[in-house]
């Protein structure tokens, strides 16, 4: 049964619940609702509740660990032999998936029986051709353990749907049965259907962390099997970024780290002094007109997707540049031969993270006590000289804060670097050269046509693991220096 | 240098006048929160402005260095002459005017900075010091003169705000002394103080007078009767009475007056 | 200690200005005038933005058509005359090609034009979907064959950018696609009217087409994967936020667990999408093996993006609702539930809204994550027809497309790019307007 049906049903189930749970509890207070201990409707919720939540939850972990187990089982069928030179088991079983969905799909469209698609044993390259022409185009002949592979995953994914289908439905029946018939008007409704919407509550707010599991996770275990492949003192001190399809590449984060971390220099060499500025003349000096007009226009430029800043960037910007400084260009200098350089990205970078750091930075200002100016103005300062030498020491912490933040923004952004920095893993210190950073590599790594399990894909988990790393690391730093900084002046 | 106009019924002093308001209004937008006051602060007093919460009397305070400025709705009428000139002349630059004019706070409020930098903060921006030594001078003489300085001449790169509040206020004064000032401004200097900080600090006043010109805004009857020679009332606005504090508080001769110090209305 | 030598300095007038003050204030003056040039920089770079996408994307809006009469000879795409589909069908679009270059010539003679071009160079001024395009008339409708059919064809991207200047005589010099001559015959054919510039809704409405024909790209297709995206985000993230929200603001306690919980959401709120990306593919694709390039896997994926967004603004909004309001119902015998479920989120609805849209069209704009879960590359020929289509079958996003297009080698597909980053920021306007109103409205202050 599809599993949309299946839900369907849980749906309509617990909505005849909600209106049969109320009704009885009316009746066993004789229709008295001031009877009841709870409103009707919490003994309607509370049957409803009942029927959705034990088979919803029951569904989703199913269908997560449904896939697992089943591959693994179906793994252990195909004999070491069949795996052939060059390819691995993750290989032979996506082949194992594609044959089984060709199946189910000639079933579906009538050009093998149920029975035959279960039994068949045809020739590889009968097989072939037959799901060709339903439009499932396999890569090679089908091989006779990987066929036998496939209807072992057909039939036991039909069973275990078969079981899902009966536990999920013998849970809605349960769950009625039990709340319905512990209807009554002294039942604690309310209490029961709070706690339990209590409960939905954690879990929600419990997503929070699963995420972070699921990303630290996820990049945990590829990047283990990436060592497994490849020497980790390659990868975090080589000195050279050479992915080939030969075997011998060599894969070291550094000449990406340093392009990342150069990038990300200029783009807050452009960021922070322009944002800083407009932070303090937007709070300490503009009028108010002018501000709730300057304002919202530059935190505009925040709200640009960074896609528009790539194509600005490869289209408008770095061609701009290369005409300065470029080969006969107006400076006479040749230093650039190409669009897309470092201070290409770095520039529209910081464009980018200009109203980030003005806004942070405004708040931050704005929560120096107004005292403290007024202490300056007493003594006969000048607003620049109570600027510069009471609010921004004040604000200093908190400054910082906002500098990381931006830092962890531009270490981690992808659009601008992949459209606008380079392909070249180089130590160089010319700004006009291209370079390449983390996250470019990353894209390039697994949207190639690379084999799944090879290094060179490998590697783009290990490279998303330090990004990861390294932004946090930042972020728990500058959350940490910002929220001291304000509990300081609350 | 008596250019300005003295009012008759004001008592004959024998003192010079160091400040002369004459018919200031003040509004903050559409709210007339100053009417009509005219006042002389005397030099080498203790001036007392008094009077029930929201009557002007810290309104009319600040306007005497022209704090009101950093206020974008508040609008200044009148003149107010400080030894003749007039501080709201388009000449006056208000930053020249509050070295002269100094100003303490209700709330102290040092900067996040060592008890040194403090201090030394004035002085170097009016440029006073030329010297490093010149400037260590000033800010000894100057916590001594803010009574603080036995307390803290062991820690002067500690940081200013780790003192206790008394301690702060008195830093405070110190470094509003610090920028040679003619006259001291004080809004409710004690109110965040406790009652022996405040004792110190009004022994502090009391000295200060000996050089200064010094106004201070209090809400305490008693405080304004043990420091201050002079007591202005103020009430809705209105400079209701002025004259010698112990006439004020003997015999005032306006019923407003003598209901607030009688406790009536407050 | 001497306080003569403190008070009894000499007085100086206030009404003449030092030149300490003059130096100070001068400095006063250029400090105030770093902060305007700052703000005066930023606004600038804001106009150069807008300026190149409205100066480069506005003509993705219009296109080049060539208009001609064909006649749709039965010998050449019925030679057996018996109208049977089968037989249409197996006519491939070369089949068609003679036809143009034909109508070419008629048109030429009957216009009166002198041009020394060939007819396969005169219709080579046409996109090459314009055999495609008389096909498709066929194969739907075979009774049109043997009559003179009139057709509105895109024009050659070269004519197109002809047309609109970027394509000059000089520029071509080493192009292969189009030479001066087939440039002055289109000249000749603008002058006849045969040759128009005119809005094309099939660049919002269409869908993508190969790097072979920049003329025939829309954005239209991914659109709808945008849409069905933000609907999996919408559907997903703001009762989770929501929930999760009220549980933290409302309900929690005070522990470490909770502290852990405040300190990952404001973190992950900062993690670099591409990371999102990476768990999007390494979860959902390697792992549940949901499809590839399907808008269900990029909403989940931007879902658990947007998710701390969305519960840092609703908290912001529950914690503005004043305390009072609970203790008024709690104190009517409300359980904690009732009160936060009738009165504190009704009143926070506005600002939970606000912070949800902002929260979509930073979604609505986000391209990194779905590069890796492979939404970019694809061309998806037709809108999908349905739902669960719509959810499960491979599309591409309006975000990804742009950089597909911005991608391909032709530089007529980067006017294309710069038309498509136009829609997107119609989009994206229209929620931030509307978040603006919204909080406009109906903003309380306690």
């Amino acid at each position: 049964m599809p599993i949309l049906w299946l839900v369907l049903i849980v749906l309509a189930v617990s909505a005849a619940g909600f209106f049969l749970g109320r009704a009885r509890a009316l009746a066993s207070a004789g229709g008295s609702s001031r009877e009841l201990h709870s409103l009707p409707s919490y003994y309607g919720m509370n049957v409803a509740f009942s029927v959705l939540v034990p088979s919803l939850l029951v569904l989703a972990a199913w269908s997560l660990l449904q896939p697992v187990l089943i591959e693994s089982s179906v793994a252990k069928l195909i004999p070491a032999e069949a795996i052939a030179e060059g390819s691995n088991l993750d290989l032979v079983m996506s082949d194992v998936r594609r044959v089984a969905d060709g199946l189910d799909v000639a079933v579906a469209q009538g050009v093998m029986s149920a029975d035959e698609a279960s039994t068949t044993n045809v020739d590889g390259a009968e097989l072939r051709a037959t799901l060709g022409e339903i439009g499932v185009a396999l890569g090679a002949d089908v091989d006779e353990s990987v066929l036998t592979a496939a209807q072992a995953f057909r039939s036991k994914t039909a069973n275990a749907g078969l079981a899902l289908t009966v536990i999920v439905l013998a849970l809605t029946v349960a769950g009625f049965l039990f709340s319905y018939l512990r209807t009554n008007k002294d039942f604690r409704a309310r209490n029961v259907v709070e706690r339990g919407i209590l409960v939905l509550l954690m879990g929600a707010a419990s997503i929070a962390i699963l995420t972070t599991v699921g990303i630290v996770l996820s990049m945990v275990f590829e990047t283990k099997n990436f060592f497994g492949l490849h020497s980790w003192t390659d990868f975090f001190f080589g000195s050279t970024w050479a992915p080939n399809f030969r075997g011998d590449s060599e894969l070291s984060m550094l000449p990406l780290l340093w392009g990342t971390m150069y990038i990300s220099v200029v783009a807050l060499l452009v960021a922070v002094p322009v944002g800083l500025f407009a932070a303090v003349y937007l709070s300490e000096y503009a009028s108010k007109p002018v501000r709730s007009f300057a304002k919202p226009l530059l935190e505009i430029l925040a709200g640009i997707p960074t896609i528009v800043y790539g194509l600005f960037a490869l289209v408008t910007f770095g061609p701009f540049l290369l005409r300065m400084f470029g080969d006969g260009g107006t400076f006479g200098v040749d230093l650039m031969t190409d669009a897309r350089s470092v201070a290409t990205a770095g520039i529209v970078m910081g464009i980018m993270l200009i109203p980030f750091v003005s806004s942070l930075s405004d708040d931050i200002i704005n929560a120096v006590p107004q005292a403290m100016r007024d202490g300056s103005y007493g003594l006969g300062a000048t607003k620049s000289e109570t600027i510069k030498q009471v609010v921004l020491p004040a604000a200093l912490p908190g400054i910082v804060g906002a500098i990381l933040l931006a830092a962890s923004r531009a270490i981690g952004e992808t659009m601008i670097v992949v459209m606008g920095a380079g392909a070249i893993a180089r130590f160089a210190g010319n700004p006009l050269e291209a370079l390449t950073t983390i996250t470019t590599r990353i894209v390039s790594q697994l949207t190639g046509d690379g084999d799944f399990a090879s290094p060179e894909t490998l590697v783009a988990f290990a490279l998303g693991l330090s990004l990861f790393v390294i932004t946090l690391g930042l972020n728990v730093l500058a959350l940490y220096i910002v929220r001291k900084y304000r509990e300081q002046y609350d | 240098m008596y250019d300005a106009p003295i009012s008759s019924e004001s008592a004959v002093s024998q003192k010079d006048i160091k400040i002369a308001a004459d018919k200031v209004q003040v509004y903050y937008g559409d709210n007339h929160a100053i009417k009509d006051v005219s006042v002389q602060i005397e030099d080498k007093t203790v001036t007392a402005f008094i009077g029930p919460s929201g009557c002007g009397k810290s309104t009319f305070l600040r306007t005497l260095n022209r704090m009101n400025d950093t206020i974008d709705i508040c609008r200044v009428e009148g003149d107010i002459l400080l030894d003749g000139e007039n501080i709201y002349d388009a000449k006056v630059d208000p930053v020249q005017l509050r070295a002269k004019v100094g100003m303490v706070f209700q709330k102290p409020n040092p900067f996040p900075k060592s008890i040194y930098d403090n201090i030394a903060y004035g002085p170097r921006i009016h440029g006073l010091a030329n010297s490093k030594a010149d400037l260590d001078v000033i800010v000894e003489k100057s916590l001594r003169r803010g009574a603080i300085w036995d307390e803290v001449k062991d820690r002067l790169h500690a940081p200013g705000t780790g003192l206790s509040g008394g301690q702060q206020q008195r830093l405070c004064i110190a470094r509003a002394v610090a920028t040679e000032p003619e006259v001291l401004l004080m809004d409710e200097p004690c109110s965040a103080l406790d009652p022996i900080a405040t004792a110190q600090v009004e022994e502090l006043i009391d000295e200060l007078r000996e050089s200064y010109s010094v106004v201070i805004v209090t809400h305490s009857m008693q405080q304004a009767a043990r420091v201050s020679q002079k007591t202005a009332f103020f009430h809705l606005g209105n400079l209701v009475e002025y004259d010698d504090t112990s006439k004020i508080f003997t015999n005032p001769q306006d019923e407003r007056t003598e209901s607030y110090i009688t406790g009536r209305i407050g | 200690m001497s306080d003569s030598s403190m008070s009894n300095t000499p007085k100086t007038s206030i009404h003449t200005l030092n030149a300490r003050t003059k130096k100070r204030n001068a400095s006063e003056t250029r400090f105030k005038a770093y902060g305007i040039a700052a703000i005066a920089a930023g606004l600038m770079m804001l106009v150069v933005l807008l300026v190149t996408i409205v100066g480069n994307g506005y003509s993705a809006f219009t296109q080049t058509f060539i208009s001609l009469e064909v006649e749709l000879l039965e010998s050449k795409l019925d030679k057996k005359g018996n109208r049977n589909i089968e037989d249409i069908k197996k006519v491939s679009t070369f089949g068609y090609t003679p036809l143009l270059q034909t109508a070419f010539e008629e048109k030429v003679a009957e216009l009166g034009i002198e041009t020394e071009l060939s007819k396969k160079e005169m219709a080579g001024i046409l996109s090459k979907s314009a055999a495609a395009e008389m096909r498709n008339l066929v194969v739907e409708d075979p009774s049109q064959i043997g009559n003179k059919v009139a057709f509105t064809f895109l024009a050659n991207s070269r004519v197109d950018g002809y047309l609109k200047g970027r394509v000059t005589r000089e520029s071509i010099a080493n192009d292969k696609n189009i030479s001066v001559a087939q440039l002055d015959f289109v000249d000749q054919l603008k002058e006849q009217g045969v040759v128009v510039k005119r809005f094309n809704p099939d660049f919002i409405f269409g869908a993508d087409a190969s790097d072979q024909r920049p003329e025939a790209a829309g954005i239209g297709v991914s659109m709808a994967g945008s849409f069905f995206m933000m609907l999996v985000v919408l559907g997903l993230a703001l009762p989770i936020g929501v929930a999760a929200s009220i549980y933290l603001e409302e309900f929690a306690p005070k522990n470490w667990i909770t502290d852990i919980i405040e300190v990952n959401i404001s973190n992950l709120a900062a993690v670099p999408s591409i990371v999102f990306g990476i768990l999007g593919l390494a979860v959902f694709i390697n792992y549940m093996h949901l499809p590839q390039s399907a808008p269900l896997v990029g909403g989940l994926v931007l879902t658990l993006m947007t998710l701390p967004t969305i519960i840092i603004s609703t908290r912001a909004s529950l914690k503005a609702v004043p305390p009072s309001i609970r203790d008024a119902a709690l104190g009517l015998g409300a359980s904690k539930m009732q009160s936060v479920f009738h009165h504190v989120l009704p009143l926070a609805a506005p600002g939970i809204l606000t912070g949800t849209i902002i929260g979509l069209a930073q979604a609505l704009g986000e391209t990194a994550p779905l590069l890796l879960i492979g939404m970019i590359g694809f061309i998806a020929s037709n809108p999908p027809s349905g739902f669960a289509e719509g959810l499960l079958s491979p599309n591409s996003a309006m975000p990804a497309q742009i950089y597909e297009w911005a991608k391909r080698a032709d530089p007529a597909f980067y006017e294309r790019a710069w038309g498509g980053i136009i829609i997107l920021l119609v989009f994206l306007i229209t929620m931030n307007t509307i978040a603006v109103i919204l909080r406009r409205r109906f903003e309380r202050r306690w």
